[in-house]
């Protein structure tokens, strides 16, 4: 029975792969689309207040997409802090011994990264970069400095940080909010959409350096458990 | 035609890193694996001509993911040496 199982299955695999490859031959076969995004998109390159397509894409033209993104990360974010220790971290996890080639390095490393996160926000105009690289940078700078020893572990947060965190998307939700009174949602005047965008995604890129950095700094310990 | 040779050793690369990552038996091996795949990846979007991509890619998927996973073995090794599971 195994053995007629297994050819049963191989012969199904095997139907499925050539109707799979024909598909996709097919497929390529087939005239271009008559609706075409891109060129649509860079048409309206002028009207969207910065020079770079992709940006102009995620915060202009799809912007109520990456409302929606931030929103989901805040959640997941929420959702670890729910598992997350009232109790202060004890800084069992995994961090470097005292050592001074590696303070020295992650010293030097940090401003250098936040200054890597400066300029990929305000590059993001023009040039491949924007919110969620800047803020990525800014989360590997701070599990960098926790790793090295340099930071001590995150306790439950407080207001501050709090704030910090869902700073960006009540930004983002305030903007969306004003512009709905003057008609469609996230619709930018194009005299301000640049600066709009540009306060959009430094609000962005704080939320989302404290959002992903806490990912990684706000799970749960699971060597105290079993200490007790 | 360097260009070409290049994207083919880049895809055989992803491929293989993919494959050792999932087979290896060792984790702390297959979690090095999928930082190299996630850094060979960005690579691979890089050639897409999708920077941005890239750029998350590098450090979303190969930063904090790896050192999310990592802790993950840390934490695993050390529940199986105080005899649980």
């Amino acid at each position: 029975m195994n053995l007629l199982l297994r050819v049963l299955l191989s012969g199904a695999l095997g139907a499925l792969g050539l109707a799979l490859g024909r598909a996709m031959l097919a497929m390529l076969a087939q005239p271009a689309p008559a609706l075409r995004l891109a060129a649509h998109a860079n048409e309206q390159l002028g009207a969207s207040g910065v020079r770079h397509p992709v940006t102009a894409v995620l915060l202009n033209f799809r912007g109520y997409d990456t409302l929606l993104e931030i929103a989901v990360l805040l959640l997941a974010l929420l959702g670890v802090l729910a598992v997350s220790r009232s109790a202060p971290a004890s800084g069992q996890r995994a961090r470097a011994p005292p050592q001074a080639l590696l303070w020295s390095m992650a010293r030097t490393l940090a401003p250098l990264m936040v200054l890597v996160a400066a300029y990929l926000l305000w590059a993001g105009a023009r040039q491949p970069g924007g919110a969620f690289q800047a803020g990525a940078v800014l989360a590997a700078m701070a599990v960098l400095l926790y790793l090295a020893g340099l930071m001590p572990p995150w306790n439950e947060p407080g207001l501050a940080l709090r704030a910090a965190l869902a700073a960006g998307f009540l930004l983002f939700l305030a903007v969306a909010a004003a512009l709905l009174r003057h008609g469609a949602l996230l619709a930018y005047p194009a005299p301000l959409a640049g600066a709009l965008i540009l306060a959009i995604e430094a609000g962005l890129t704080l939320s989302l350096g404290l959002m992903l950095a806490g990912l990684y700094l706000w799970l749960p310990d699971e060597h105290e458990e079993f200490d007790n | 035609m360097s260009a070409l040779g290049f994207d083919l050793l880049l895809a055989l690369a992803l491929l293989w890193s993919a494959l050792r990552a999932m087979s290896t038996p060792d984790l702390f091996r297959a979690v090095v694996l999928f930082i190299v795949f996630g850094l060979l990846m960005a690579l691979a979007w890089a050639r897409l001509d999708a920077p941005d991509i890239a750029l998350a890619e590098a450090a979303i998927g190969a930063g904090l993911a790896g050192a999310l996973m990592l802790d993950t073995v840390g934490h695993l090794r050390s529940r199986e040496s105080r005899g649980r599971r």
